[in-house]
């Protein structure tokens, strides 16, 4: 079984490097958390397998034809539009199976009119959803509460059990824990080395 | 002879149905760029259009196909200097570039200067059958193409990072949306002026996203306030003997404060 993606002493970041280096890869059915201080490039390092981020040195070899689905922190500008929960999910062909009956009720509540919470959960939900062969998700736990975590980590194994690579970057040290089949910390330059 | 004989008198009846597929076609048009956070597009390819029907009558060519190529040229080039001009900038430029050359060009020639207050005034009943064999058509192939745009819209908006990730392409639907909505525009500034296409165009689509609880909803609604609002400022146009398109930007402005 060909690896998802393969980095070697991968630097990227924007208009200059904004992470370490980092060496790693993923096989389908894994589950990858990524952990390490602010600025260390956890971010940078998921953009860079979207290809958002360009790479300016070491190796990224991505396996050709992959599907990635991409979550960022920044939550969908939805304020003041009439788009419901359901038709979110139908956007990127999601199903409301599996979902917490928490969010089943809410479905057909506009998205500004739902709290925070719910809303950051549903359009994660909407990004797991999506057919995919590598998920990437950062900070997904960030707006929900023990419910909404542990929901979300049997979720990503459901999908991992299914085919899927996930790699999870979070602070949440519990959460990557619990979920990951491997963790890598990624360190800054001043720490221990 | 009545007001309802005077109505369905080819004299009205061609320019209300030419008018009909505008008032349904514009308020989803601007649902769509409320979406984008382009309302104001449609004031900028509205006054690139008059510019352009203006220009053309002084050199002697159809003002409607002066007012297409001008608007649709906006469109095309939008995705080149709005990189440069974030903010609605680029339709702010667009808007007091077309403002002032209309201006200058009705101000030097009388010519123009007849056309340049039909289409700041919005005199829908000079519309003729030739412009309603090319409004009624175009308008349904504008709300087809919305419809089949509508999820790639919807999606570049909420998921902006959705076709990178999945190796899709956006900039056909971009710049296909982009020149649906300059030319469609133009044709409604044609048709009806210049701010009787952007009431259109702003008020159903600002009370649907205010009120709607779904896309689908606010699609059809704002269908139906355009509808409505138009065949009324029609009627009423007509009764009070006034320029159609104030009457209809003021019962658009009365229905929304109201419902909004």
């Amino acid at each position: 079984m060909a690896a998802l993606f393969e980095a070697q002493r991968l630097i990227a970041g924007w208009s200059q490097p904004a992470m370490v280096p980092f060496d790693g890869s993923l096989m389908p059915k894994q589950i990858l958390g990524v952990t390490g201080p602010n600025g260390v490039g956890k971010t940078t390092l998921l953009s860079a397998l979207s290809g958002r981020a360009p790479v300016f040195s070491g190796e990224l070899r991505l396996r050709p034809g992959l599907r990635l689905a991409v979550q960022t922190q920044e939550v969908p500008p939805v304020a003041g539009i009439p788009l419901n929960g359901r038709e979110l999910l139908a956007l990127t062909g999601a199903s409301s199976a599996g979902l917490p009956p928490w969010l089943l009720e809410r479905l057909d509540i506009r998205l500004d009119r739902l709290s925070g919470g719910q809303r950051h959960y549903l359009a994660l939900w909407a990004v797991l959803g999506t057919p995919a062969d590598l998920i990437l998700l950062d900070e997904p736990t960030n707006n929900l509460d023990a419910a909404g975590v542990a929901h979300l980590g049997q979720a990503l194994r459901m999908l991992a059990d299914q085919g899927a690579g996930i790699v999870v970057v979070s602070h949440d040290h519990d959460f990557v824990d619990t979920v990951s089949d491997r963790v890598i910390a990624l360190k800054g330059p001043g720490d221990g080395k | 002879m009545g007001n309802e004989a005077m109505f369905w008198s080819d004299l009205f009846l061609t320019p209300f149905l030419t008018g009909l597929g505008l008032a349904l076609t514009l308020p989803v048009l601007g649902c769509f760029l409320r979406l984008r956070d382009e309302w104001l597009a449609a004031l900028a390819y509205a006054q690139v259009a008059a510019a352009g029907a203006l220009l053309a009558l002084v050199l002697g060519l159809m003002p409607a196909l002066g007012g297409m190529l001008a608007a649709g040229l906006a469109g095309l080039g939008k995705p080149l200097f709005s990189r440069r001009l974030a903010g609605g900038a680029a339709f702010a430029l667009l808007m007091l570039a077309g403002w002032a050359i209309a201006v200058l060009l009705a101000a030097n020639q009388p010519l123009a200067e007849r056309l340049g207050h039909a289409l700041f005034d919005g005199q829908l009943y000079f519309a003729d059958a030739q412009q309603l064999w090319l409004t009624a058509p175009w308008s349904a192939f504008a709300c087809a193409s919305l419809f089949v745009m509508s999820r790639h819209l919807l999606l570049a908006r909420v998921y902006p990072d959705h076709f990178r990730a999945r190796h899709l392409r956006s900039w056909p639907v971009v710049i296909g949306f982009d020149l649906i909505a300059a030319l469609t525009l133009a044709l409604a500034t044609m048709t009806m002026g210049v701010m009787g296409g952007f009431a259109l165009v702003f008020v159903p689509a600002w009370i649907v996203f205010r009120r709607a609880g779904n896309w689908r909803y606010s699609i059809v609604i704002s269908g139906a306030i355009g509808a409505l609002a138009y065949l009324l400022a029609f009627q009423l146009a007509l009764w009070l003997d006034q320029p159609f398109g104030p009457i209809l930007a003021l019962l658009l402005i009365i229905t929304g404060l109201v419902i909004a």
